[in-house]
């Protein structure tokens, strides 16, 4: 029996996410983009496009809601539209922290140049392939690049820690310099918010495959095989 | 109270051709426990050899064991006595149609030698109650058969009638398929209720049916029980493929 109406529902809800996934990626992109380049155009950008992501999030919750009121999903797909709202609202809140990024640029731009001892495009290097791998984690339906993303998450948080101390440091050292390093400081914390979202959509994308609840400290979970299937 | 059942080693066959292939399966006392599974694939006959209907048709014979509490079903118990412990309720209701709706639940009571009238009255009321049936036909126990009431009130007059003889096991094969939904969600409120006091294993076509009212659920096919687990973890997350594809409507 091929549940065609329901075939074709799910896939328009993955599309539909996965066009949303594509905002939001490219919304942090833009952002660190426009850190290093100070650039007011693409800060701008990212918040035009906010409304965007904010609609998508809308649609795919709409459509979710819709699947299970009609359909009455079970198993690895019911797993699945659960998965999708969860990582939507996720994916809704890393277009956030791009446009609280882009804000701290504008702000920034407004201020004399100086060199921070922060390497900000490094940290976004490493968020923007965490957000990248569990995109395609949930593309390829893979929980083995799922749980990369999760262990990558303990590299950006070291990071942000590492961030904070050096730009507290610089603030005590040069005073004048407190407001570009408090938007710096502040610009690690987005960027490191953007990482947790990419581990909560990671472990979202292992509890659809695996059917394995792996948040909060339980990665050795996903880790673990997924049960031997029993035979008659 | 209910009891549990014990399944080992189950075969089933009619004549030559197999129907169950080796079934072992644990029923706890006062559950639901929902049968599951593809038309065909052996549901109706593993609930038919729990109560030993299986071998009223002509060829049909059983191997293996099964316990109901401490009664061994195929080895000593006569099929009489086994069903007073376990009632049955089938797809289409079956009201005996010229009897009152009284004598239909009195009757199994009346076959087993009761005749204190006072007695037999309380215990009518008491099913009916159980069944949740009494208050819509209290007025006119006596004076409207069996036939006359609606789908799924005769539903429960089956149950009523199930119940009268104070079973230990409650089968129901597909109780609801015959039933619109608003009967079909008052049978579904009974069985909850009923689980108190009896256990309970039905046969169902329909799965939110199973996820909504079983504790547990078996899944067969090809005459195999290929998955018994709880019911959330065979909707959620079964451990076999072949229930995945049946639960998530890829086959069947």
């Amino acid at each position: 029996m091929v549940r065609t109406r329901f075939q074709q529902e799910m896939e328009e809800l993955r599309e539909k996410l996965l066009r949303m996934g594509g905002l939001a990626e490219q919304a942090v992109d833009r952002a660190c983009q426009a850190y290093s380049e100070r650039d007011l155009a693409r800060c701008q950008m990212v918040l035009e496009n906010e409304s965007l992501i904010n609609a998508a999030e809308r649609e795919i919750d709409e459509l979710a809601f819709d699947i299970l009121a009609t359909q009455q999903p079970a198993a690895i797909d019911l797993r699945f539209i659960l998965a999708v709202t969860k990582i939507n609202s996720d994916l809704e809140r890393v277009g956030d922290q791009a446009v609280n990024i882009a804000e701290r640029v504008m702000d920034l731009i407004e201020l004399p140049v100086v060199e921070l001892p922060v390497d900000i495009a490094r940290m976004a290097t490493a968020v923007g392939a965490m957000v990248r791998r569990a995109l395609e984690s949930f593309v390829e339906g893979k929980a083995e690049l799922a749980q990369a993303v999760l262990e990558m998450d303990h590299v950006v948080d070291r990071m942000r820690d590492e961030a904070f101390i050096m730009l507290v440091r610089k603030m005590n050292e040069q005073p004048q310099v407190t407001q570009q390093a408090l938007d710096a400081l502040l610009v690690a914390r987005n960027l490191e918010r953007v990482a947790d979202h990419a581990t909560n959509i990671a472990e979202d994308v292992i509890f659809w495959v695996r059917g394995a609840d792996v948040r909060h400290h339980a990665q050795e979970l996903a880790a673990a095989q997924p049960q031997p299937t029993p035979e008659q | 109270m209910g009891v549990g059942i014990k399944v080992e080693h189950l075969n089933a066959f009619y004549g030559k051709t197999q129907s169950l292939w080796d079934i072992n399966l644990d029923v706890l006392a006062n559950h639901a426990t929902a049968l599951i599974g593809p038309s065909g694939c052996g549901k109706s006959t593993f609930i038919r050899c729990l109560n030993r209907m299986h071998e009223t048709i002509p060829d049909a014979r059983v191997e293996g064991a099964v316990h109901i509490g401490e009664l061994s079903v195929y080895n000593g118990t006569s099929a009489t006595q086994l069903r007073r412990r376990v009632g049955m309720v089938f797809q289409k209701p079956n009201p005996f149609p010229t009897m009152s709706i009284y004598d239909n639940v009195a009757a199994g009571l009346k076959l087993n030698g009761f005749r204190n009238r006072k007695k037999i009255d309380e215990v009518v009321e008491r099913s009916l109650n159980g069944a949740a049936l009494w208050t819509e036909v209290k007025d006119s126990l006596h004076k409207k058969s069996g036939a006359s009431l609606s789908g799924g009130q005769q539903q429960r007059l089956c149950i009523a009638r199930a119940l009268a003889v104070q079973p230990e096991v409650l089968l129901m094969d597909e109780p609801c398929s015959a039933l619109d939904p608003i009967s079909t969600g008052k049978i579904e409120e009974l069985i909850f209720q009923l689980k108190e006091q009896y256990t309970i294993v039905i046969v169902t076509h329909n799965m939110q049916q199973a996820a909504r009212v079983a504790e547990f659920t078996g899944f067969f096919l090809l005459g195999k029980l290929i998955e018994f687990d709880k019911t959330e973890k065979v909707f959620t997350n079964p451990s076999d493929k072949r229930t995945e594809d049946y639960v998530t409507g890829r086959f069947g």
